[in-house]
């Protein structure tokens, strides 16, 4: 049953002390980053491999960057344009990389299930940051650690999604996190956007932001891709931001200090207005960059050594 | 405050199933009171109706009004004239003009357009994709907030499968139905009529019946996947209409109308190479017809609607084949839906129910009521009263009317509008 604590494939089977003992970390990593006092031998002689499928820049460069604080040597492999265009399978990428023995293997890649692949492929721990539409831990993580340290913790808040929730790996991640740490989780956004049977996770569901954010402590807005109103799943980018674009009207179903989060990239006047994405009084959202990279740290931290603690005894 | 004092009336008001001879008051636009023994206030108009039936103002739910972009084959005021003469106060307008209403901008313009007429209230559908080309969905929340009452692509059918899906799914947000023009778009593409052996005998492209019953088929399948709400329009054939007996009583969310054509016509009618009872979906067998009757009876149709398709004489003037489907039927909705009264097939009150509350409820429109404090919206008319159909003759400007030369019990006497005449002896 402790599966998940030699690699974090996914926040789903976690349990509520393992996700305890990552924030807990990533709380003490806070400090030191900000003194720049970060212990660089912590991972002094061990290799992390960015393996990126699908372009990135703040996860890979936040990945690299808490390696990089731990002393670990990190190597970014642009995956996108080498031996994988050349028809190479990713099994076969995975094979290559334990012959270089690195420690730690983070991957993103647009399929969902393929860092679960590589982790049965590998002797490297395998962190999965962000895997088609399936989860994206390391950000709940560090949306967790954000809501905490404003909050005060978890337990009981009332938290509101928003957006694309079909395609949406960050919804999925924080749906299980936020609910295995006993907040109430919400989902608001159009029937066409929302995936079926989505109650069956635990959450509610809403198609109207007024009903959906009333007393929200926390309201969370995702990115809306592009290529999703040429798929027809949304007719225009005005209508998506007159009924659930979050701006200050709003936002005022919320709680009246309710956090605003978005895991960027943000597209403005889209899924958020500016007005309430720079609002230094209610947007967390910087904040949850320098949360990332601590969070990120902690989980590097915990497998390139004993794994994460506090799972089951098996 | 004058008013006017409707007396010796047969009020009938399907919404409440009131049926009884007595007197309606209409005092400021609205209906003050109804009862048999209403006293007359002073200075009220007092319309002694000789026991003819004052029923709501009928809604129409399927109409071409021709704006925009059609205005030289009827437009608004003159639909609105023909409406007048057919005892119709409200109209549900087809969004598949030039351009299509799938602007917000559009939806207001004709609503406005209804309002300026003081007869007539338009309540404009949006289009449900783009141009009603089938293609992506239009803007239904923000048409919706403009007034549109529901989302259809007028005569085009929605074709796949993945479309229908997601505007089922998408138009669940605001509550809203959609209208299908059920016709399996590959099976009835280049035809002209009813496939069968008057087609083969008169060497005309078929549409096969089963086209109309394989798209309800789908989109039921889809109701009950997406808990959508579906609205068949003028279901024409017994199969269909046996789909939908059955969805109904499984509880899904599907309605349906059918226009005067599909129960009083069949195919016969085309024959002489009558372009003017050429109509989409085509005209059907007389076993089809009868069980368009039998649907009418048994309530599996809603609603009756005129399905008014204006056409200009140089639309209908070529061979059968190129000629435009679609016929006029804002004048003679109620005559040919009484010749169903007349012969025995459904009470009056169960017709007056489908040309007003039915529509009304399945649109979310207050109308179609004889409720104290509703608008008064009223349509006055001799059931027994006779009058013949003339095409060249029919108020408004379409005068493709598929009913030429018909001889029809039920006449109006007159309609009101918020309680102002707008059609009758004294308007």
């Amino acid at each position: 049953m402790a599966i998940h604590s030699r690699h974090l494939l996914a926040i789903e089977g976690l349990h509520p002390p393992q996700i305890a003992a990552m924030l807990d970390l990533a709380e003490s990593y806070v400090l030191l980053s900000r003194t720049g006092t970060t212990p660089r031998d912590r991972l002094r002689g061990r290799t992390l491999i960015n393996l990126f499928f699908e372009d990135s820049t703040r996860t890979r460069t936040s990945f690299e960057l808490a390696g990089k604080r731990l002393g670990a040597d990190v190597i970014n492999m642009p995956v996108a344009t080498s031996s994988v265009n050349k028809g190479e399978t990713l099994l076969d990428t995975a094979s290559t990389l334990n012959a270089m023995n690195c420690d730690l293997l983070v991957i993103r890649h647009a399929s969902s299930g393929a860092p679960a692949l590589l982790a049965r492929k590998v002797d490297a721990a395998v962190i999965n940051a962000g895997d088609g539409t399936h989860e994206h831990p390391t950000q709940a993580l560090l949306d967790a650690l954000t809501i905490r340290r404003r909050l005060g913790g978890l337990q009981g808040l009332v938290v509101a999604i928003c957006g694309d929730i079909l395609h949406s790996r960050v919804a999925r991640s924080n749906i299980h996190l936020l609910s295995a740490m006993g907040s109430r989780v919400r989902v608001v956004g159009p029937p066409t956007l929302i995936p079926p049977e989505a109650e069956r996770l635990g959450i509610e569901v809403f198609h109207d932001m007024k009903a959906g954010l009333a007393g929200a402590d926390v309201v969370m807005a995702l990115r809306l891709q592009q290529e999703r109103m040429t798929g027809g799943l949304v007719p225009s980018t005005r209508e998506y931001f007159r009924f659930f674009g979050l701006d200050a009207e709003k936002l005022a179903y919320a709680k009246p200090q309710a956090l605003v989060m978005h895991p960027g990239p943000m597209n403005r006047g889209v899924e958020i207005a500016s007005r309430v994405a720079d609002d230094p009084d209610r947007s967390v959202i910087r904040e949850q960059v320098e949360m990332g990279v601590a969070v990120r740290m902690a989980v590097l931290d915990m497998l390139a050594h004993a794994g994460i603690p506090g799972g089951p005894r098996p | 405050m004058s008013g006017i004092l409707f007396h010796n009336v047969r009020l009938i008001d399907p919404a409440s199933g009131l049926d009884q001879n007595a007197s309606l008051l209409v005092q400021g636009g609205v209906i003050a009171d109804h009862g048999s023994a209403l006293g007359r206030p002073d200075g009220a108009e007092v319309i002694d109706g000789e026991g003819a039936v004052l029923c709501p103002g009928l809604v129409d739910m399927r109409v071409e009004v021709g704006e925009p972009g059609g205005e030289y084959r009827e437009n608004i005021p003159s639909a609105a004239l023909a409406a007048a003469f057919g005892g119709i106060t409200t109209v549900a307008a087809l969004p598949d003009s030039k351009p299509a209403i799938d602007d917000p901008a559009l939806v207001r313009l004709l609503r406005t357009r209804g309002e300026e007429t003081g007869s007539l209230t338009v309540h404009p559908y949006g289009a449900l994709t783009r141009g009603c080309r089938g293609e992506e969905l239009a803007e239904l929340g923000l048409l919706r907030e403009a007034g549109a009452v529901a989302f259809t692509d007028g005569a085009r059918a929605i074709g796949p499968a993945k479309l229908m899906r997601l505007a089922l799914t998408y138009a669940r947000m605001f509550s809203a139905v959609i209208v299908q023009h059920p016709e399996e778009p590959s099976l009835a593409a280049g035809g002209a009529a009813t496939e069968g052996e008057l087609a083969t005998r008169l060497g005309l492209p078929g549409i096969p019946a089963a086209a109309e019953a394989l798209m309800v088929a789908r989109d039921i399948a889809l109701a009950r996947l997406t808990g959508g709400a579906v609205h068949f329009a003028h279901v024409s054939t017994a199969a269909a209409l046996e789909l939908i007996r059955r969805a109904k009583h499984e509880g899904l969310r599907i309605t349906c109308d059918t226009a005067p054509p599909y129960f009083d016509l069949n195919e016969t009618a085309i024959g002489n190479w009558r372009s003017y009872a050429k109509l989409s979906p085509p005209l059907r067998a007389d076993a089809d017809r009868q069980a368009v009757a039998a649907a009418l009876a048994d309530g599996t149709i809603d609603a009756v609607a005129s399905d008014h398709q204006p056409r200009d004489p140089d639309d209908k003037r070529l061979p059968f084949a190129q000629a435009a489907p679609g016929g006029a039927g804002l004048a003679t909705l109620l005559g040919i839906t009484l010749a169903q009264v007349h012969n025995g097939t459904i009470p009056l009150p169960r017709a007056l129910a489908m040309l007003t509350a039915a529509p009304a409820r399945i649109l979310g429109l207050s109308c179609g009521t004889l409720a104290k404090g509703a608008a008064a919206d009223l349509t006055l008319f001799d059931p027994e009263r006779a009058w013949r159909v003339t095409a060249g003759a029919l108020p408004g400007r379409a005068q493709n009317t598929p009913f030429d030369g018909r001889a029809l019990e039920g006449r109006v006497l007159g309609t009101w509008k918020a309680g102002r005449q707008v059609f009758g002896a004294n308007a």
